[in-house]
Formats: structure tokens, C-alpha cells, sequence
């Protein structure tokens, strides 16, 4: 069963709509990633969920209870949501142990259990023995795990994270994205994670949702999103890689496409039903290939970027010289600035619509 | 996202929306109404447009002179206050000058001491009586005229007094700076002195000017001042017109002393409109990228830029109040001070003996803590129910709060008299010539004093502070007492201390608003000092002196908790 439902939601403010039309499901224990540029909704796509927002239009549900529709609003202090907010949040008041325990000090637990609830959620997130701390004695990735510990904590089935790694050092966030997985694991919450950052959406989620201006672009497990993009925007915010304007020629069955692109003709992948026409098609850095001369299509390098064993080059191509193609190659290949090479499109995907 | 304090009002109940009415409508009562009424007294003194008062007192020759006199101490005044407090306020926030706390607070100090005790302090030092210059040989001759009395030596302790406003101010605006801007000049090989006279003065001049504005005001509504050095010497300006006016001829020229006033508040708020101006002229480019300003090292300058400012600090500090404190310990005016004459009595008298002065002290005390209570009381609520509001309605309400302490306290006085000389409505007895009209005018003119510092912690508090509250499952009662209130708390309190502060030491308000049985402080030490009980008059004024420290100092304890510029004399 759908852990949480969002269905048609809208949200203005002024002139802005910050939410057009915004619709996902979330299964139960699903770790969903949010993932799109600054100030395209993804924080207002939170702050609806938690309740803070009350959208103009459509329903937000979690499992079969509508918490938000044209009639009725539920409190966030009334929808047992844990948040994760991109400051952490932490009342520099209390101490570690009372941040931890608040949510469960308002539901009236007895003290001893919130005192032993506290401490299984302060081991969770090794940091045992940091109970008495107050939050300006800790760093920022300690910071980070009190907000955790404090979701865990108030058994929050729905956790919502608002970048949560953005505020931390570059060394830190790969350490704290494994806590969030092993936080995962631990809750088995359902998760939803708003960052900015591809490789932390791609890296950890069962799926992303990829938002721009307000709308969903596309819904899809990572790899997905990566190869069968469903649109330009998808397919140029996730990923490396170039899109370039072709014509489909010819479609086969099997859900391949026959491309005139760069002067040549290609077989790439393509939706099934794939009409022939002016297409876009994604090329992803491993698509191409360098072949020998009189094969292939004729490109000028424009950059070459060394990455240790292996090497970014961007070249554009002859017949289009608008569109930089990358590809990877052997640090060992011959190429320099402003040589011409030779490549192979290999794969490719059109983009549907 | 805003940025303010989330909406408590999302889902609130009716009780809560009616809750802010009724605050509003007390603001409107406390600071508004008052003054709407002396603006129609001068104008409109039996309902119907009249300009025939107000036209007459500018006719007046006597008006005239006051308000050239009023305006000339008021520039001198503003012009040595701008040198002082932009120079001190360079020093301390631009260089790597020790001792900085120190500094400060003991250049705050003017601020916080009430006027009157500062003019009776130089009074203390410098005349013939001079108990200090006596035992150097350095008095004047008995009879002379006293050096201070007189436009020079009133724009000279306006002066000292307005310093801390302007630096405040200038501080404020130095601490905007980007540093980058400073970096870029410094590689460009400027020196600092080049700096500040190209970069940091040139970006700070609209604090500067700001500080200026605000100086003058205070210098035009300042009483005790001109009281002491003024009215001995024949000097008067606007302000102890209108008292010698009213003391002189009682309620019966109402609506010629409102005309006055109104003369006086528009003049003010000339300067107020002006210095609004100047704050929204501010380059918010400048502001939005705030950082550290540069602490440049003095070198071997630096212990004599310390030697200056203490030695000033000194001579406008601690002699005046050594002045004032010799003169309290010996028994009579003229007996030399030496450990044989040495005597507290003249404490004991005031404090227990004399029922004038003993009075006064539980007045002031009373009045002070009274005030203190209930503004705190109302602004705390007021502060977090504005916190969810709209910056328009934000900025209306805290400019209505502002004006009766931005106007000169003469005009809220008059202006108290005019609304509650008659009974009130359903009580059916007038306020006026009790206790508690001066509570009332305190209310009014002290509401700034504990609301800004609610609204200043409040917006310090960040939003999602409250959100993960309700995310937790606090409701609204639940949130303000366990999240918002101990986070607020340290600068509430501070702000009812700052309202103590300046009500126990209040005389402006209190010497037009006083009758027998509710003398204040300022209005004791006034009366002694007009009766010429130097000794008396000092005792007392040391007494405030030493209330105003003590208060400072504890305030000072838990100043590590309060928001950012709560307590003015923080670094
Ligand atoms: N409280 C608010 N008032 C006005 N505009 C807002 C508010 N919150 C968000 N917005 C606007 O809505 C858009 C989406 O904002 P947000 O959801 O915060 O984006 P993101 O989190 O993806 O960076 C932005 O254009 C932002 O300026
Ligand atoms: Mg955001």
C-alpha cells in the first residue's frame, strides 16, 4: 500500500507557482529522492507534505487518511512526521537528550520511557555519551545526527529530508549519506530526500522524482532516469552527457529507433510507439566511441580534461558544431586541443515527446 | 522562504486573532491617542479647526528666543556627540585596541545616567563649591558665576550624553561592511587612514548620519541638562519653557503649552522623518553582504589610543562623579572632604530621614518595577504575535511604538495631561495629580524599550525552530512555552531591565506630571538642588548612580544569552 499519496497539488506565492500540478505515490518504506535546481519547489513539495504549507489545489494522503484537500488542513503538531530541516533545527535551550525526547515528552510518555528511547536512538546514531551536550557544542555532522536521532526517535513513519548534507564539509557527505541509508535500515521509515546534488539522489534512493519549475518531470529508479530520460530537462540535469536534434527515419518493434544525426545514420534506443520526425536525442559519455578515419563522424576537441587513468573529452562535431559531445577515453589516447577525431554513436536514446 | 518566525496564526483560534486586537488597540491607546489629542489641543483646541493659539505663540518673542536656544545647544550638542561617537566607534569595531568591553560599557554610561544627575555632577566639579577643586586650590571665587551654566556648557553635556547614540549607530553600520571592500583598497596599497577616510567612512555615512539625527533629537527633548545649567542662568530653550510655563501658571495655559509642544514634537520629527530616510537610503548591497569588519593592528599607537580614551573617559566619568561623590560625603557645602569630615549622613537623610527623598525612592522603585512588569507582560505576546505578520504591519506598529520615546518626554507628558486631566469615562475619577499618571506615561514612553528587544530576539530565532515543534506534535501554548519563551526569555528580561533603568531615573516626564505624595527621584533631586541642598542633591544622585551600575552589572550576567543588541553597552 501507498505510504503516502499527492495528487494534483498547487502552490502559489504571488506570482510564483512554487507546485503546478505536482502528483507522486510513495510506497511504504520507499526511499524517494527530490531532486531538481534551486527554487524549483522542493521545498514547498516538503513543507505541503509536513503541513506547513497548505497547497491551493489537490490532496495530499498518508496511506488511507487525507491529511490535506480542498476542505481540510491537518496541523503538522497532527501528522507524525519527522523532519530532517536543512539548519537541523535543534533548540540550542535543550540538550541533546531533551531535543531527542521532546517529541515524545508531548505525547506524554512516561519519563523512564522516553529516558530509554533516548538512549537507543543516541547508540543508533553513535553518539552515546552525548546526551548532556547542548547543540552549540557539536559539530555540524553530530548536529546532523541529533536531527536523525530525533526522527527516529518519535518513530516517525514518514521522514522528510530538506538537503540535509548541503550545510556539511564535501569529506563529510558521503559519511552522513550512509547514516541516512543505515538510518533507513534502522526505521524502516518511508523516506523522502530533497537535495539539489545528482550523485546523492542517484547514489542512495530506490527512486527519483526530478522537479523543475514547479512541476515533476519524471518519476523513475535511478538507472532509469539515467538511460530512457523522458524529456531535454531530465535527460541534461541528470547525468553527464549532450542532447542533440536528429531526425527519426525509421522505428523497429523492438523499441529501437534508426537516427539521422552528424550526417550519418544511427540505431538508438527509443520509447515503444516512437513516430518518425524531429527528435532529441541523449548521448551519454560511454554512447560514443573513437573510430578510425572514414568511419564514423568528424569532431573538433574543444577541451580535454585529465581524471587520472581516464580522460574527459569534449569535442564538438563538424556537421553541428553547437552541441559538445563528452565522451571518456584512455588518458593514453592521442588527442589535444583543436585535433579533429573520429566518432561512433554506439548507443543513444530518443527522447520521447 | 521569508524568513520571519513562522505563522502561529495558521489553523489559530479566534481567541488568539481577537488577543492581537486588543494588543493593538492598547498600543494605539498608549502611544497614538495621546498625541493625536495635543495635535488637536494646539490646533484645534475646542474641536474646531483654530489656529489663533498656536499662531500666538509663535508671535511670542520668548518662544522665538527658546527655540533659537534650543536649536543652538541642539547643534553643538549633535556636533561634539558626532565627533566622539564616530571617532570611539572607528576605534573599537576598526583596530585591535584592548580592553574593548570595558571601553564600551564605561562609554555607555552618559546614556544610561540620568541627565540630571550628570549636569548636578559637573555642577559637583567645576563651580565654586566645588568640594574636589577646593582641595586642589583650584576653585572658583565664592560668587562667580558657574563655568557651566549657559549655552556653551549645556551643548558640552548634551554632547557627552548623545556620544553613546551615535556610536551605537555608527557601530552598527561599520559592522555592515563587507570586508572584502576593505581587502580590495588594502591591496590596492591604500593605508588606513586612507581607508577609513575613502572606503569605511564614505559606506558608513549613512549610520553616521543616522547617529546624527538621532543625537539631535535627543539633544532638542533633553530636560535635565537645561534645568540644571539653564534655568539658574536665565538660558532657556523650548523644553524648560514649557515646564516654567506650566509650573508657573497650571492647567490654564493647556493650550498654549500644547502649541508649544507641538512646536517641539515637529522639530523632532523632522529629524526622526530624516533619519527614517537615511536608514532606507542605506545600500543594501552593502548590508546583504555583512562579514566581520578588519581589526587593524595600532602597532606602537596603541597604548596611546588607550591612553586617550581612558584618560578621556576619566575626566568625563570618574571626576565628575568623584566630584559628586565628595560633595555627598561631607556634611555641609564649604567643609573641606578629609578623613575627619568624611560622613554618610547625608545617605542616611535622604534614605530614611527625610520623607520627601524616602518617598521618592519607593516611588521611582515602584513606578520602575511596575512598568518594567507589565511592558514586559504586553510585549512579549505583542512581539510574537507581529512576528507572524506582514513586514507593513511590522513596521507601522513598531514606528507608533516608537514615537512617544522618540518625541521629547515634555510632549508626552502634556500630552498625558490633556487625555487624563479630566475623569475617565467609566471609572468616573481623573488620574491626573495621583501616582498613577505617571505610570501611565511611563507605559507609554518605556513600550519601545521592552518591545525591541522581544521583536530583535524573535527575528533571531530561525523558523523551522518552531516547524520541527509542531512537527514534534507541540501545539500553539505548548510551542511558546517550551520553545520560543526560554529562547526569548534572557532578552525580555533584559528589556524590562532597560525600562527599570530608565523609569527609576526618569525626570522629565515626572517633573511636569508629579504632585505631592508622588514625587520621583528626578523630581527630589531637582527640588533639593533649586533649594540648594547641594549635599543633599548629591547623596541622591549618587544613589541613582549606583542603582544604574548595579542594574547594568546584573543585566551584564546573563547578557551571553540575550539576542544581539539587546543590551546596548554589549560589544
Ligand atoms: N514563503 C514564501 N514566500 C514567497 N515565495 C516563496 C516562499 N517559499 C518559496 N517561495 C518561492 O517558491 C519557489 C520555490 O521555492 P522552494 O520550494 O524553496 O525551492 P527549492 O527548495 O527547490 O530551492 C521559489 O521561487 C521561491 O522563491
Ligand atoms: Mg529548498
Amino acid at each position: 500500500m501507498a505510504a503516502l499519496t499527492i495528487e494534483g497539488v498547487a502552490k502559489r506565492f504571488g506570482a510564483v507557482a512554487a507546485l503546478d500540478d505536482v502528483s507522486l505515490t510513495v510506497a511504504d518504506g520507499e526511499f524517494v529522492a527530490v531532486l531538481g535546481p534551486s527554487g524549483c519547489g522542493k521545498s514547498t513539495l516538503l513543507r505541503v507534505i509536513a503541513g506547513f504549507e497548505r497547497p491551493e489545489r489537490g490532496s495530499v494522503s498518508f496511506g488511507e487518511r487525507i491529511v490535506s484537500n480542498g476542505a481540510l488542513h491537518v496541523a503538522p503538531e497532527d501528522r507524525q512526521i519527522g523532519m530532517v530541516f536543512q539548519s537541523y533545527a535543534l533548540w540550542p535551550h535543550m540538550t541533546v537528550a531533551e531535543n531527542i525526547g521532546y517529541p515524545l515528552r508531548v505525547r506524554k510518555l512516561a519519563a523512564r520511557d522516553v529516558g530509554r528511547e533516548v538512549d537507543a536512538a543516541l547508540a543508533a546514531v553513535g553518539l552515546t555519551g552525548y546526551a548532556e551536550r547542548r547543540p552549540a557544542q557539536l559539530s555540524g555532522g553530530q548536529r546532523q545526527r541529533v536531527a536523525l536521532a530525533r526522527c527516529l526517535a518519535m518513530k516517525a513513519r514518514i521522514v522528510l529530508l530538506d538537503e540535509p548534507l548541503a550545510n556539511l564539509d564535501v569529506h563529510l557527505r558521503a559519511r552522513m549519506l550512509a547514516e541516512i541509508a543505515a538510518f533507513r535500515e534502522l526505521s524502516k521509515a518511508t523516506l523522502i530526500y530533497v537535495t539539489h546534488d545528482q550523485a546523492e539522489a542517484l547514489g542512495v534512493a530506490d527512486r527519483v522524482a526530478v522537479m523543475s519549475g514547479g512541476r515533476i518531470r519524471q518519476v523513475a529508479p535511478p538507472a532509469a532516469l539515467y538511460r530512457t530520460p523522458q524529456d531535454g530537462v531530465v535527460s541534461r540535469f541528470v547525468g553527464p552527457g549532450a542532447v542533440a536534434r536528429g531526425q527519426v527515419t525509421q522505428t523497429f518493434a523492438n523499441g529501437h529507433s534508426t537516427v539521422a544525426l552528424f550526417g550519418r545514420e544511427w540505431e538508438v534506443r527509443s520509447a515503444p510507439g516512437q513516430t518518425a520526425g524531429d527528435v532529441e536525442v541523449c548521448i551519454r559519455p560511454e554512447d560514443l566511441a573513437i573510430v578510425g578515419e572514414g568511419r564514423g563522424f568528424a569532431a573538433r576537441v574543444a577541451r580535454v580534461l585529465y581524471q587520472g587513468g581516464r580522460s574527459v573529452v569534449e569535442a564538438s562535431p563538424a556537421a553541428d558544431p553547437e552541441t559538445t559531445l563528452s565522451l571518456s577515453v584512455d588518458s593514453g589516447t592521442a588527442t589535444g586541443i583543436g585535433r579533429t577525431v573520429h566518432l561512433a554513436l554506439v548507443d543513444g536514446w530518443v527522447i520521447p515527446e | 522562504m521569508s524568513g520571519a518566525l513562522a505563522l502561529p496564526w495558521t489553523g489559530a483560534r479566534r481567541g488568539e486573532r481577537v488577543a492581537f486586537v486588543l494588543l493593538l488597540a492598547l498600543v494605539g491607546l498608549l502611544a497614538l491617542v495621546p498625541i493625536a489629542r495635543l495635535a488637536q489641543e494646539a490646533i484645534a483646541p475646542h474641536g474646531v479647526f483654530d489656529p489663533a493659539v498656536f499662531a500666538g505663540v509663535l508671535e511670542s518673542p520668548t518662544v522665538w528666543r527658546a527655540a533659537r536656544n534650543t536649536i543652538v545647544v541642539a547643534i553643538g550638542g549633535t556636533a561634539l556627540s558626532l565627533a566622539l561617537g564616530t571617532s570611539f566607534a572607528l576605534l573599537v569595531t576598526l583596530t585591535d585596541i584592548r580592553a574593548k568591553k570595558a571601553l564600551v560599557f564605561s562609554f555607555m554610561m552618559p546614556l544610561m545616567i540620568a541627565p540630571q544627575v550628570t549636569a548636578l555632577a559637573w555642577i559637583n566639579l567645576l563651580g565654586p563649591n566645588s568640594t574636589l577643586l577646593r582641595a586642589v586650590g583650584l576653585a572658583p571665587a565664592p560668587g562667580s558665576p558657574h563655568p557651566l551654566y549657559g549655552a556653551a556648557g549645556i551643548a558640552l553635556l548634551l554632547g557627552i550624553e548623545q556620544a553613546p547614540v551615535v556610536f551605537l549607530a555608527v557601530r552598527a553600520g561599520l559592522r555592515a561592511l563587507p570586508r572584502d571592500l576593505v581587502e580590495a583598497a588594502q591591496a590596492s596599497g591604500a593605508r588606513p587612514w586612507r581607508i577609513v577616510g575613502t572606503i569605511v567612512l564614505p559606506l558608513a555615512m549613512p549610520s553616521v548620519a543616522a547617529g546624527a539625527m538621532l543625537a539631535f533629537v535627543g539633544c532638542i527633548g533633553n530636560f535635565g541638562i537645561p534645568a540644571f545649567l539653564g534655568i539658574p542662568a536665565g538660558f532657556t530653550v523650548l523644553v524648560t519653557l514649557i515646564y516654567q510655563r506650566l509650573a508657573g501658571f497650571g492647567t490654564g495655559v493647556l493650550s498654549e503649552v500644547a502649541a508649544l509642544s507641538l512646536l517641539l514634537a515637529l522639530i523632532a520629527l523632522g529629524g526622526l522623518l530624516l533619519n527614517g530616510w537615511l536608514g532606507r537610503r542605506k545600500d543594501v548591497r552593502v548590508a546583504a553582504l555583512a562579514t566581520a569588519a578588519p581589526a587593524w593592528s595600532l602597532g606602537r599607537a596603541r597604548p596611546i589610543a588607550e591612553g586617550v580614551c581612558w584618560f578621556a573617559l576619566f575626566f568625563v566619568l570618574a571626576l565628575p562623579f568623584a566630584a559628586l561623590a565628595a560633595t555627598a560625603l561631607v556634611p555641609a557645602i564649604g567643609v573641606a572632604l578629609g578623613p575627619k569630615t568624611a560622613t554618610l549622613a547625608n545617605f542616611h537623610f535622604v534614605l530614611f530621614d527625610y520623607a520627601a527623598t524616602r518617598r521618592a525612592f519607593l516611588n521611582s522603585a515602584s513606578l520602575a518595577a511596575g512598568a518594567a512588569v507589565v511592558l514586559v507582560m504586553l510585549s512579549v505576546p505583542l512581539g510574537y504575535s507581529l512576528a507572524g505578520r506582514p513586514p507593513g504591519v511590522r513596521q507601522v506598529v513598531g514606528f507608533v511604538a516608537e514615537l512617544p520615546y522618540a518625541l521629547p518626554g515634555v510632549v508626552l507628558a502634556i500630552a498625558m495631561i490633556l487625555c487624563l486631566l479630566r475623569p475617565l469615562p467609566i471609572v468616573g475619577f481623573s488620574l491626573y495629580s495621583t501616582i498613577w499618571i505617571i505610570l501611565v506615561a511611563y507605559l507609554s514612553r518605556f513600550l519601545l524599550l521592552a518591545l525591541r528587544p522581544v521583536t530583535n530576539a524573535l527575528r533571531q530565532i530561525d523558523p523551522s525552530l518552531d516547524e520541527a515543534a509542531r512537527m514534534s506534535g507541540a501545539r500553539f501554548a505548548r510551542r511558546v512555552a517550551t520553545v520560543i519563551m526560554p529562547m526569548i526569555a534572557p532578552s525580555a528580561v533584559a528589556g524590562g531591565m532597560l525600562v527599570f533603568m530608565m523609569a527609576f531615573n526618569e525626570l522629565t516626564v515626572s517633573a511636569l506630571l508629579w504632585s505631592a505624595g508622588s514625587e520621583t527621584v528626578g523630581v527630589v533631586l531637582f527640588s533639593l538642588e533649586q533649594a540648594g541642598d547641594a549635599v543633599s542633591a548629591a547623596a541622591v544622585a549618587v544613589i541613582a548612580v549606583l542603582v544604574t551600575l548595579a542594574l547594568m552589572l546584573i543585566a551584564n550576567a546573563f547578557a551571553s544569552r540575550t539576542a544581539r543588541g539587546v543590551l546596548p553597552w554589549q560589544p
